[in-house]
């Protein structure tokens, strides 16, 4: 039962959101064929600790978030718009 | 002679009013504030259990959650609930319950004979021996075992009771009333902090309830608080998980405590519990020692005969003998004392202490340097022999009829433990505290190893104030705590006593300090895998009083601390919670939300038979009392489309309106097949994959004007590919300009198909030019129908000449019947989801069983539509090797060669005569009203290269093989001349 700022809407309750996955990988262009697209479909950090990632806000204002989460306390850091850039701490 | 051994005075029960109750049928009388084993206990009933395993005789062990053995079937009928723990079933007036895990009587149990079986029973056992051959485990094995094992019975019938779910938000949350608990909700409360104090028994005070000397200092807790307008006591209410960002579970416990729940009254709540600041409170589990016979019944910890005496004056044996290890365990003897039983004896490992010399000065027979080596009894303790301390053999025999034991003191560290706070061994007290806190939570008390009530309530208040602080609030005045002096808790290291015969390190399950050791041999040494190998601590007590002693055998075992050995992961939940506290009111019709479709009334009124599609209710068909059999109806208005029109809701579709400069853009990217291309007032056939290249969904995208798109969807994908389109517009292509908007529920949708369908639309619609030429297949137009704004595409799943007409929802029902009236003449009827199936699996269309998640376009006969030239997703992941090998199972048409012999979705196609290896599968069926007879699609390796060939459609499971023809999947009007009519 997290609770998530969003930017539009305040904070609020996990439920209200669904999870997409980590929101560092960029879709590859058109041209740059099977592997790169592998890579941006299955292949992820999976991190021990800080992660952005997606989230929607699908009971809310139904934006795609990215959220800074620790992936083992939980704790939400910070969150921002699909089109802003959202940096991973080193440590 | 009722109650032999309760006393005449003191406690917490009310003597002046009876309680009448049943065990095992037999009727017996305690009073209010009883436990129900309070009560036995009162009225010398000790054996009330059978164990798990060996069927071992048990008794009460503790006074509290963490009892191992006194588990009882609660109530009867469909209110009859398993596993009860005795020690805190509050006795209510007709209560009834069964002792559980017995075969015939409890006192004479034929399963018995497994405690003789037992060298061969050990851990592991059944993992060894129920293994091969594999076909034995659910016909012989399994029924063997659950008959043998188990606990108790569910009633197997609807639970009658109501549950709710409730959110509460505080900014301390105190869990745990004893004396720190109240201390801490004390001081925190006079802040001014809203304070919920969260209390599992029924009676707030926890130790302070067996201290009458200190009952002033916990009533005056009890009013001050009850004074605090920002302080609510939840007592009855189990704190049951710490989860992330400060939210805890808990199940408070309405009206477990009456026969039933009075009118409007959950049995039970579920609370979600929103904190800024946790103080945990929790106390502590009294610890058992290991020792041959340390199960029978009569063996009971030392705090918990304490607490019988004191609490519930109930003199739980009369020739009582101790089996301690710290001075903490001492006030048990003198508490039974004055309840006015006789102290056999005291036996301590250690050569002296202050309780020591205390216990000789009150004249009790103190065996310093000695450990309790067996017990003697049958189903009830007779009593016990002594040996000296790190000795062998056998020593001394004491006659007692209760002995009581404590190794120590187990904080109650689950709760900080789940709260991501690692643990820390304390070598003093000999057992591991919460380590530094993860959220922002502060354990007080026991919970965190300082015993005795002054202290633990100062600890409290401390703890309370400081949260109180923490959570923005300014210091108050201190609080007025207990002068209470306490004796040293810190234990000699003593877990096991080794002998002949089995030393319990976990009573509940069964589980011997030799199981652990086998377990360390048989290389399960981590805790974790000695705890499942041998169901250590896996029971409803969770290793409460135990389970640090089956980690010290293993530690030895190791021959590593007990520090680094470790105990297994605490988890939720700390406590058996009820199934239905946690489903609350999400069940039967609340379980999801129903669908319903603005034509519903007009469907009922047609006396429609429903079905489920998702969470939508929709018509399956329309029975007539003609009809013979349902097949009768869905049969009949497949014709009635095929042969004159039919008139179908097809609201469910998703439909999302697709805006903006760059909207044909976007469609072109998430669809495989162009939309730019498309003209205003045009529909086409939309195939959407996955980015891995897998078919995710079909429709039709209509054009509405230069930037404006209406997308439809199947039903069941219509929130998925929202949210996928949302997705890739937000994170992936954030420069195009395109607005979303689902309106799936703004718009109703009606189908009018068959070759009558344009004489019934003119009936209809109004302002548009209906001529094939004028408005073709696949065109579009706004228009009015039945004097409402609508708008009318020519598209067709049904294979035949059709419409659909689509309009805000509250005007369906009002076009639906203007469309009856026009069709009447026409023999118009309506038709559900039965006769829509039939007539797109004659025409070849797919649906969801064939876009199943796992078939590419090509496998559906649908590579050609996937554009050759630009990007769309799924387009690079679609030419993987894996999902363009032409041996991929294909779409193809079945029928089965014998008109009246059935076949069914999920059949596999063999080949006659063939190795019996499937080479692919039917995935949808129905009867054909074109070709009278059976008709499937199915997936079929090389399937179109066998069109024309003969394969057997088998049934395994109801042992049917079908000969089957496979054809082409465009079973209907294959040129589509009827749709373009
Ligand atoms: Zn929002």
């Amino acid at each position: 039962m997290l609770r998530i700022p969003c930017p539009h809407c305040g904070p609020r309750d996990e439920a209200e959101f669904s999870y997409r996955g980590d929101a560092t990988v960029t879709r590859p262009g058109p041209e740059d064929g099977i592997e790169a697209f592998h890579g941006y479909l299955y292949e992820r950090r999976n991190p021990r600790g800080w992660q952005v990632e997606w989230w929607q806000h699908g009971a809310g204002c139904r934006a795609f978030l990215k959220v800074l989460r620790h992936t083992v306390t939980h704790e939400i850091r910070a969150v921002a718009t699909a089109t802003e850039a959202l940096e991973v701490p080193e440590a | 002679m009722s109650q032999p051994h309760r006393l005449a005075a003191g406690g917490h029960v009310d003597r002046t009013r009876r309680v009448s109750f049943t065990f095992d049928g037999r009727r017996y009388e305690g009073h209010p504030g009883d436990t129900l084993a309070s009560a036995l206990l009162a009225n010398g009933v000790r054996l009330v259990g059978r164990s798990f395993k060996y069927h071992r005789p048990r008794g009460i062990f503790s006074a509290g959650v963490e009892e191992p053995n006194a588990l009882v079937e609660l109530r009867d009928g469909a209110r009859r609930e398993p596993n009860t723990r005795a020690t805190v079933v509050e006795l209510f007036d007709g209560l009834a319950a069964t002792s559980q895990n017995r075969r015939g009587s409890l006192a004479f149990d034929w399963m018995a004979v497994n405690g003789l079986l037992a060298p061969w029973l050990g851990a592991g056992f059944y993992y060894k021996t129920f293994m091969w051959p594999a076909a034995y485990w659910e016909r012989v094995y399994e029924p063997l075992i659950r008959k043998a094992a188990g606990l108790g019975r569910a009633s197997g019938l609807p639970d009658p009771d109501r549950y709710e779910a409730a959110h509460a938000h505080c900014d301390v949350l105190v869990v745990g009333a004893g004396a720190a608990g109240l201390a801490a909700a004390r001081a925190a409360g006079a802040t001014g902090a809203r304070v919920i104090l969260a209390e599992q028994d029924a009676l707030p005070g926890g130790d302070l309830l067996n201290e009458p000397g200190l009952e002033p200092w916990r009533t005056e807790a009890l009013a001050a608080l009850a004074a605090m307008p920002e302080v609510t006591i939840m007592p009855r209410t189990t704190v049951f998980g710490f989860y992330d960002q400060g939210v805890l579970g808990a199940v408070e416990r309405v009206a477990d405590h009456l026969p039933e729940p009075p009118p409007h009254t959950p049995r039970q709540r579920s609370w979600t519990i929103r904190a800024r600041e946790v103080v945990l409170a929790t106390g502590a589990h009294e610890r058992l020692i290991a020792f041959p016979g340390n199960d029978r019944p009569g063996v009971m910890l030392a705090g918990a005969a304490r607490s019988y005496a004191r609490r519930f004056g109930v003199r739980a044996g009369e020739n009582v003998a101790l089996f301690a290890t710290h001075d903490g365990a001492y006030d048990a003897a003198f508490a039974l004392a004055e309840a006015g039983a006789r102290i056999a004896a005291i036996i301590d490992p250690r050569p002296d202490s202050p309780a020591m010399q205390r216990a000789r000065e009150a004249g009790f027979a103190v065996r310093a340097g000695s450990v309790v080596s067996a017990t003697v009894g049958g189903t009830a303790l007779r009593g016990i022999e002594l040996r000296a301390a790190g000795g062998s053999g056998r020593g001394d025999a004491v006659a007692a009829d209760l002995l009581m034991i404590s190794g120590g003191w187990n904080p109650a560290v689950h709760l900080a433990s789940m709260s991501g706070a690692a643990l820390a061994w304390d070598e003093g007290l000999q057992a591991f505290v919460p380590g530094p806190p993860a959220q922002r939570e502060r354990s007080a008390g026991a919970c965190r190893g300082v015993h005795g009530i002054g202290a633990a309530a100062a600890d409290g208040a401390a703890a309370g104030r400081a949260a109180a602080i923490a959570a923005g609030f300014a210091a108050a005045p201190d609080i007025a705590l207990p002068d209470a002096p306490a004796p040293d808790h810190r234990p000699h290291p003593l877990w096991e006593v080794r002998g002949r015969g089995k030393a319990f390190v976990d009573i509940q399950d069964d589980v011997t300090a030799d199981d652990i050791r086998l377990a360390h041999r048989e290389g399960f040494s981590h805790i974790e895998h000695a705890k499942r190998y041998t169901t250590h601590a896996m029971g409803t007590d969770q290793g409460k009083t135990g389970g640090i002693v089956g980690a010290a055998v293993l530690a030895e075992a190791r021959g590593e601390p007990l520090a680094k050995v470790g105990l297994p992961r605490f988890r939720p939940y700390t406590s058996p919670i009820a199934w239905g506290a946690m489903a609350g009111e999400g069940v039967g019709a609340h379980f999801q939300p129903t669908r319903r479709t603005s034509l519903h009334a007009v469907h009922e009124a047609a006396g429609a038979v429903w079905m489920d599609a998702g969470i939508w209710k929709r018509p399956a068909y329309y029975p007539k009392r003609e009809d013979a059999d349902a097949w009768a109806s869905v049969l009949r208005e497949a014709r009635a489309v095929r042969e004159r029109v039919g008139i179908c809701d097809v609201s469910t579709l998703g439909k999302i309106a697709v805006e903006g400069p760059d909207a044909a853009i976007f469609l072109d990217r998430v669809y495989a097949n162009t939309f730019s291309t498309l003209p205003v007032g045009r529909a086409r056939y939309g195939l959407m994959l996955r980015e891995d290249g897998i078919v995710f969904d079909d429709g039709t995208t209509s054009r509405i004007g230069p930037d404006r798109f209406f997308v439809t969807t199947t039903t069941a994908q219509a929130g998925p590919v929202m949210q996928h389109l949302e997705f890739h517009l937000a994170s992936v292509w954030p420069e195009l300009d395109v607005s979303l908007a689902s309106i799936t529920d703004q718009w109703a949708g009606i189908a009018i198909a068959g070759p009558k369908a344009r004489e019934v639309i003119a009936g209809v619609v109004s302002g548009l030019d209906l001529s094939n030429e004028a408005f073709p297949f696949m065109a579009v137009a706004d228009c009015m129908a039945a004097g409402v704004p609508a708008r009318l595409f020519r598209i067709s799943f049904s294979g035949e000449l059709a419409y659909e007409i689509a309009m805000p929802a509250g005007y369906a029902a009002h076009v639906w019947q203007a469309a009856m009236a026009a069709g009447a003449p026409h023999g118009i009827e309506p038709y559900g989801m039965e006769a829509l199936g039939l007539l797109r699996i004659e025409k070849g269309h797919v649906a969801g069983s064939e876009l199943n998640g796992q078939t590419t376009a090509q496998d559906l006969g649908l590579g050609r539509m996937l554009k050759k030239k630009g990007d769309f997703i799924g387009r690079v992941l679609a030419q993987r090797p894996g999902l363009t090998d032409p041996s991929r199972p294909r779409l193809v048409g079945l029928r089965s060669l014998d008109p009246r012999r059935q076949i069914r979705a999920g059949c596999h196609l063999l080949l006659p005569g063939g190795d019996g290896s499937s080479q692919g599968w039917i995935t949808s069926a129905t009867q054909s009203v074109v070709d009278p007879g059976w008709i499937g699609l199915g997936l079929l390796r090389d399937g179109e290269a066998r069109i024309g060939s003969e394969m057997l459609a088998a049934n395994p499971l109801m042992g049917e093989e079908v000969p089957v023809k496979v054809i082409s999947p465009h079973m209907h009007d294959p040129e589509n001349l009827r749709v373009r009519a």
